[in-house]
């Protein structure tokens, strides 16, 4: 009985994604899929959190107001997007503060991305352009993901993550119209920052066990090579336009594929970083680690003075 | 202070006059000030509201969520609500 009644929602709940609808908060479903959903969720939520230090190194150093009022918004939209997803991640029967004790103890990861360092400002460009836009590239189907709650988080985070690749654009095509030291720092940046990029989009499908069950429960609608392939024929031109060179020597137009071909990350470098051996992980998770435990006496505040309040009220 | 934890809200953004609030999604706060002012740091940075709702999410009741729930039977029979449901010749102006 018991078996028939699991059976009759695991069909439901499989009716309802292959009819392209939503699944909600309250809605049956498997275990391991709310647990992916967890993981992913978390993990997308920390790097937006995390996201905001290696930029944040720039913002009383920004060389102009326009410039830090413009990081400014742009760490903001980051903090607003961790916390959109850590509300979605919540409906899922999870609480933040368990989320961000995970972050800190190392038993959640986040992005690999914002474990390189922040070297000039024009890293802050480059940030914007090619990080922001891979992440673009790896958001937009997630927008259409099975799991409603997730979904419209990435509407909203979209809609403002374009703004972050354009500023990134823009603050580039400033730096490549100044003089030769600053074009060599764009130049610089880019070619730092190129290959973590490829990386965000994860390891090559052979290597991604977990892919054919997100992609069949509609989490999932591309694979990394794909999203992979889909940044790299989006970036060509604008690299192009702006003038710089990607320091990928297997760069070229494959006319047969309509697609540009192009060299292999070293893999290696993105296990080593993922393991905790990349140039800023420690970094990262000390400066988090400190800022929740240095603002531990906020939160209680706000909790005593919100009793007694109500107290009053009575 | 054992228990650290905020309660949390469910918030509502009136978008522009004339159009209902909507829901946009949640957030932890230690009080009803404190919700209402994140809730505008946090769902109207680019002008998308001009109003806001904040309630406690545990003072929400709401039907279960399966959609083919006896709840919402009483409605399914009766297409005579619908102004489809009546034939009134073509030549029947303004009706």
């Amino acid at each position: 009985m018991v078996q028939q009644e699991q059976s009759a929602l695991e069909e439901r709940f499989d009716a309802v994604v292959a009819a392209e609808q939503r699944i909600e908060p309250r809605d049956w479903m498997p275990d391991a899929y709310r647990a992916t959903l967890v993981r992913q969720i978390a993990q997308h939520a920390h790097s937006e959190i995390i996201g905001m230090q290696p930029e944040g190194n720039w913002l009383t150093r920004a060389p102009s107001l326009r410039r830090k009022a413009i990081l400014l918004a742009k760490a903001q939209d980051e903090a607003g997007h961790g916390l959109y997803l850590y509300a979605a991640a919540e409906t899922l029967g999870v609480d933040r503060a368990e989320l961000t004790e995970k972050l800190i103890s190392g038993r959640q990861k986040y992005s690999s991305i914002f474990n390189y360092p922040t070297l000039t400002f024009a890293d802050v460009g480059v940030i914007g352009w090619l990080v922001d836009g891979a992440a673009i590239c790896n958001q937009v189907p997630l927008c259409r993901c099975s799991y409603g709650p997730y979904a419209r988080a990435m509407v909203r985070v979209c809609k403002e993550e374009s703004f972050h690749q354009r500023q990134g654009y823009e603050l580039l095509m400033t730096l490549m119209r100044g003089t030769e030291g600053q074009r060599r720092m764009v130049r610089d940046a880019v070619d730092r920052w190129w290959w973590p990029s490829l990386m965000m989009f994860g390891p090559p499908d052979g290597d991604s066990p977990n892919t054919a069950q997100s992609m069949a429960w509609r989490i999932k609608r591309h694979t990394n090579d794909e999203l992979r392939q889909r940044f790299v024929d989006m970036t060509v031109p604008q690299a192009e336009h702006l003038g710089v060179t990607l320091p990928d020597p297997a760069l070229s137009w494959n006319e047969e594929r309509g697609s540009w071909d192009f060299g292999e990350p070293d893999w290696s470098e993105l296990q080593q970083v993922i393991k905790g051996n990349g140039p800023c992980n420690a970094e990262r998770i000390d400066r988090r680690r400190a800022a929740h435990e240095d603002g531990a006496w906020v939160r209680e505040a706000a909790v005593a003075y919100a009793a007694k309040q109500e107290e009053r009220n009575v | 202070m054992s228990d650290m934890s905020w309660p949390l809200y469910e918030v509502f953004v009136r978008p522009r006059r004339g159009l209902n609030h909507v829901h946009v999604g949640s957030l932890h706060a230690a009080d009803d000030r404190m919700a209402l002012l994140a809730a505008r740091d946090l769902y109207t940075r680019r002008n998308e509201g001009v109003s806001l709702w904040v309630v406690r999410s545990n003072a929400i009741t709401a039907s279960t969520p399966d959609e083919k729930d006896p709840f919402f039977e009483p409605s399914g029979d009766k297409v005579y609500r619908h102004p489809t449901f009546y034939d009134i010749p073509e030549d029947v102006p303004h009706i």
